[in-house]
């Protein structure tokens, strides 16, 4: 076992976390970009998406593809029905005034979860039975083949979606200037209800494929991968859509890498030093746009 | 002459005596509660929490309410002083008392010389940048304790003298009200109103000959001298440090005792911070419900603050302001 | 020697020279007035004398001290201050509070006596309240000293952005467009009160502003720039009956 394979191997697991981080993090930097919103609840839905593939599957027996469609349904009506009750009325509140709110979010979807499915992890089989692939000395496993496709179909199917369609010309307008798009006679409320649906099913298919790769069941898994998305998405520079994928994937090969050479407890550590220096050197992340205050 | 002549006026004199009653009824009635016995064990174990959380949360509303930057990695901190004071007092061999003075003092200061290395790069940023950067130092803080020999680790640090709790409630209120008493001076000093400028207009304050990043640093590290201090007091009243204590969860509980006390409101913040804390206890019976309860006010209180009806209240009080200021200009 | 000497001064955004080449000389205690078409460089000349940007050629010299490449806060200590196009006031601290902040430059005293509101704090705190009070009184603000900033009316608020740049005690101090948005009565008032500023802060005043009433009721000497260039500076009258200003304003 070479050097080089132990790094290929390693540069792999990072893409595959960094895959999952990325998805999570689009949906961050989406609701930010057109709510201007950290929202903080954004994490605890990829725990409602594990939690919904659970009860589909193990519980109540369907098939794989349903659960995973119903699942990812299941967290896009939730990201609607939370931004109407929670955040909508809140619109031109102070920017901390939402962020409580959404941190109360995070709690509630916590506790009920805490509730409903107790504090006990519940162990889960993987629903993907793919097999994996050997390349030279390198293992790829199932999960991690499908995580590739599946973040590739997406991030591909939601560029495309931004940048040729009606309802992404729509989403863009309302991020750049929300009071301009509603004169041009875009549906504000209904855009941005599309966002969090749309952000919370990335979300769900993270959750996914974040339950597939533990296998185990908790109600604060979400917290962890969301944190690291919410870092990924500032590292790309917030509010914009490449940066969100192109941190994300950053995040999860640094972490990786810096797991298995330099130290377990301290990659952490090195992920939050490499978000501190970037935004010293570039204070609106790697490709955000800098904003300057007219005088 | 006229009303606002500093601390003058018969008004501000009466203010002034208020408070000293206040916080004398306070102690009065916690010494008789504390020496009659009168509380179960789980509400003795409770009081000194509450002393350490409205310390945080009133070195918090310093950087949050008067400077008006968002940090949330306040836990970071209060770890930072936590840490030094227990190793400083663990490696003494003196009265209680005097360990505890020695470390507080130290811890204090270690949590501003960080606060100092930290802030001059970062304060800098703005906004939601700046947040997820304390954020970020919060928790780089964390899992270095977490990788270090000395600290204990992930175990924790144990041993620690248990000086600070219940029984030596008077020595933990003095520093409570000292706490108070200095941000709150402070506030009301020409510090405590470049400080606020800045919070309203930075451009304008810089304008107006206001160092603007030097004010920025000296908010930051005098929270953080205080948020030390804090942190010595718990590691002296729980025993043990663990790193997992201090995550950014911690940072978030401090900072929803400032937004729910009003910002920039200390007298809020010290109440939010007493209420939250008493909270799950009280809240004990409900057992199962007491964080989704927690969770469910939160989000109503947010919702409420900004709501049509809340906001018709404020402008009844505004227009009737507006009137009366219309009414002296003449 | 000129209070404010401006020799060759410009500043580049990109491409985009917005101001080149600009020349000019305020004398103290005068009455100077910067005007234009709307995008001429006036806004953008006030920032580059107070540092909020840096410029990229000239000379900019108060009382002989030269200003390029100090701050805003180290321009105000050496005797500039200002006020903004669109208000900037600290809205969430009272009207006295907003005065008081920019007198701790004459009034001072230490972090430790701030703690502990001990030794010279009730002494300087007076000192303060006194002279802020004295200032706000020439602004007929003083009865609402107590009042929240954000609470005044709009032309009050814009009588106490000057009296808060003067409470720094500028030598020189940029007024700008001190009449938007007022009715003729109220710029009639703020007519009064610039000629009474100037006259009882002994300071030099330049202002920017599109109401000629006012310009052509106060100031004694103008400056015109367009295209970030001067086009005429001279005596008021002359420079108002200038056929390539009245061009500029009016097109061809």
């Amino acid at each position: 076992m070479s050097l080089i394979t132990g790094i290929l191997e390693q540069l792999i697991n990072g893409l595959r976390t960094g895959s999952i981080y990325a998805l999570i993090a689009i949906g961050y930097t989406m609701v930010y970009g057109i709510a201007k919103m950290i929202n903080f609840a954004h994490g605890d839905i990829i725990m409602v998406g594990a939690y919904s593939l659970y009860v589909f599957t193990a519980i109540l027996e369907l098939p794989a593809a349903a659960a995973v469609i119903l699942t990812v349904a299941v967290c896009a009506a939730l990201g609607i029905v939370v931004e109407r009750i929670a955040y909508k009325p809140l619109r031109n509140a102070p920017s901390l005034a939402v962020l409580i709110t959404a941190i109360g979010v995070s709690y509630f979807l916590q506790n009920t979860a805490l509730l409903i499915f107790k504090a006990t992890p519940i162990p889960f089989g993987s629903i993907i039975n793919i097999s994996g692939i050997r390349l030279g000395n390198i293992n790829i496993s199932g999960v991690t083949l499908v995580t590739f496709v599946a973040t590739a179909v997406m991030m591909v199917g939601l560029t495309l979606f931004v940048n040729k369609t009606r309802a992404g010309s729509a989403m863009r307008a309302v991020s750049e200037d929300r009071g301009a798009a509603s004169l041009m006679g875009i549906n504000v409320n209904k855009t941005i209800s599309m966002t969090f649906a749309i952000g919370s099913a990335l979300a769900a298919v993270a959750g996914i494929l974040y339950i597939c790769q533990y296998q185990s069941l908790q109600p604060t898994l979400g917290a962890l991968p969301g944190i690291k998305a919410f870092v990924a998405a500032v590292l790309g520079g917030i509010g914009n859509i490449p940066g969100a994928m192109l941190g994300g994937l950053l995040l999860g090969i640094i972490e990786s890498l810096s797991r298995a050479y330099i130290s377990t407890q301290l990659a952490d550590a090195i992920v939050y030093g490499v978000l501190v220096i970037v935004l010293l050197v570039r204070p609106s992340g790697l490709l955000g746009k800098q904003k300057t205050e007219k005088v | 002459m006229n009303k606002t002549s500093a601390g003058k006026t018969p008004a501000k004199y009466g203010k002034i005596v208020l408070n000293i009653l206040i916080t004398l009824a306070v102690y009065a009635v916690m010494m008789v509660v504390i020496q009659g016995g009168m509380l179960s064990r789980q509400m003795t174990s409770i009081i000194i929490p509450c002393c350490i959380n409205v310390m945080l949360a009133v070195s918090l509303c310093l950087l949050v309410g008067y400077l008006g930057e968002l940090t949330l990695g306040h836990a970071g901190f209060m770890s930072i002083g936590a840490y030094a004071g227990a190793l400083l007092t663990n490696y003494l061999d003196m009265p209680p008392v005097a360990e505890l003075l020695i470390g507080m003092l130290a811890g204090g200061i270690i949590a501003s010389v960080f606060a100092v290395v930290i802030g001059l790069p970062v304060l800098r940023l703005k906004g939601d940048y700046l947040a997820i950067v304390t954020l970020g130092f919060g928790e780089i803080i964390r899992s270095v304790i977490n990788s270090l020999e000395f600290t204990g680790g992930a175990k924790g640090l144990s041993g620690i003298g248990t000086y600070a709790t219940y029984k030596n409630f008077t020595f933990v209120y003095i520093f409570v009200i000292l706490t108070i008493l200095l941000i709150a001076n402070l506030v009301h000093s020409r510090h405590g109103r470049a400080i606020t400028a800045v919070r309203d207009n930075y451009i304008a304050a810089e304008a107006i000959g206001i160092h603007v990043g030097r004010f920025k640093t000296m908010a930051f590290v005098i929270s953080a001298f205080f948020a030390g201090l804090a942190g010595v007091i718990y590691a002296h009243n729980v025993g043990i440090l663990k790193p997992a204590n201090f995550d950014y969860n911690k940072s978030i509980e401090i900072l929803v005792m400032v937004v729910l006390g009003g910002m920039g409101n200390i007298k809020g913040s010290i109440i939010a911070a007493i209420i939250l804390t008493l909270l799950p206890e009280v809240l004990r019976s409900a057992a199962d419900y007491r964080m989704l309860l927690y969770s469910i006010v939160l989000i109503a209180m947010m919702l409420f603050n900004n709501s049509r009806f809340k906001l018709a209240i404020v402008e009844k009080r505004n227009l009737k302001k507006a009137a009366e200021i219309q009414k002296e200009g003449e | 020697m000129a209070l404010l000497e401006v020799k060759g001064l410009g500043i580049s955004f990109g491409g985009l020279r917005a101001v080149d080449d600009l020349n000019m000389e305020v004398d103290r205690d005068s009455l100077v007035g910067l005007i234009g078409p709307n995008g001429a460089g006036k806004t953008t000349a006030f920032n580059l004398l107070t540092g909020v940007y840096e410029p990229t050629d000239g000379i900019i010299n108060l009382d002989g001290v030269n200003l390029v490449g100090k701050k805003p806060p180290e321009i105000c200590e050496a005797g500039i201050a200002r006020t903004f196009q669109n208000i900037r006031l600290f809205s969430q601290m009272s009207v006295l509070d907003n005065v008081k902040v920019p007198l701790h430059h004459h009034l001072s005293y230490s972090l430790a006596e701030s703690f502990l509101h001990l030794g010279s704090y009730r002494k300087k705190e007076k000192e303060m309240d006194e002279r802020a009070m004295e200032i706000l009184s020439v602004f007929d603000l003083d009865k609402q000293a107590d009042q929240l900033a954000s609470n005044l009316p709009y032309g009050k608020q814009r009588k106490l952005e000057i009296a808060r740049a003067l409470a720094t005690e500028p030598k020189l101090l940029l007024l700008d467009e001190p009449a938007a948005g007022m009715n003729p009565h109220e710029t009639e008032e703020l007519m009064n009160t610039i000629r009474l500023v100037r006259d009882r802060f002994k300071v030099a005043i330049l202002l920017i502003e599109h109401d000629m009433k006012l310009v052509s009721g106060i100031c004694e000497y103008l400056y015109v720039l367009n295209f970030g260039t001067e086009l005429a500076s001279g005596k008021t009258g002359d420079v108002l009956n200038d056929p390539r200003v009245i061009k500029a304003y009016l097109g061809e």
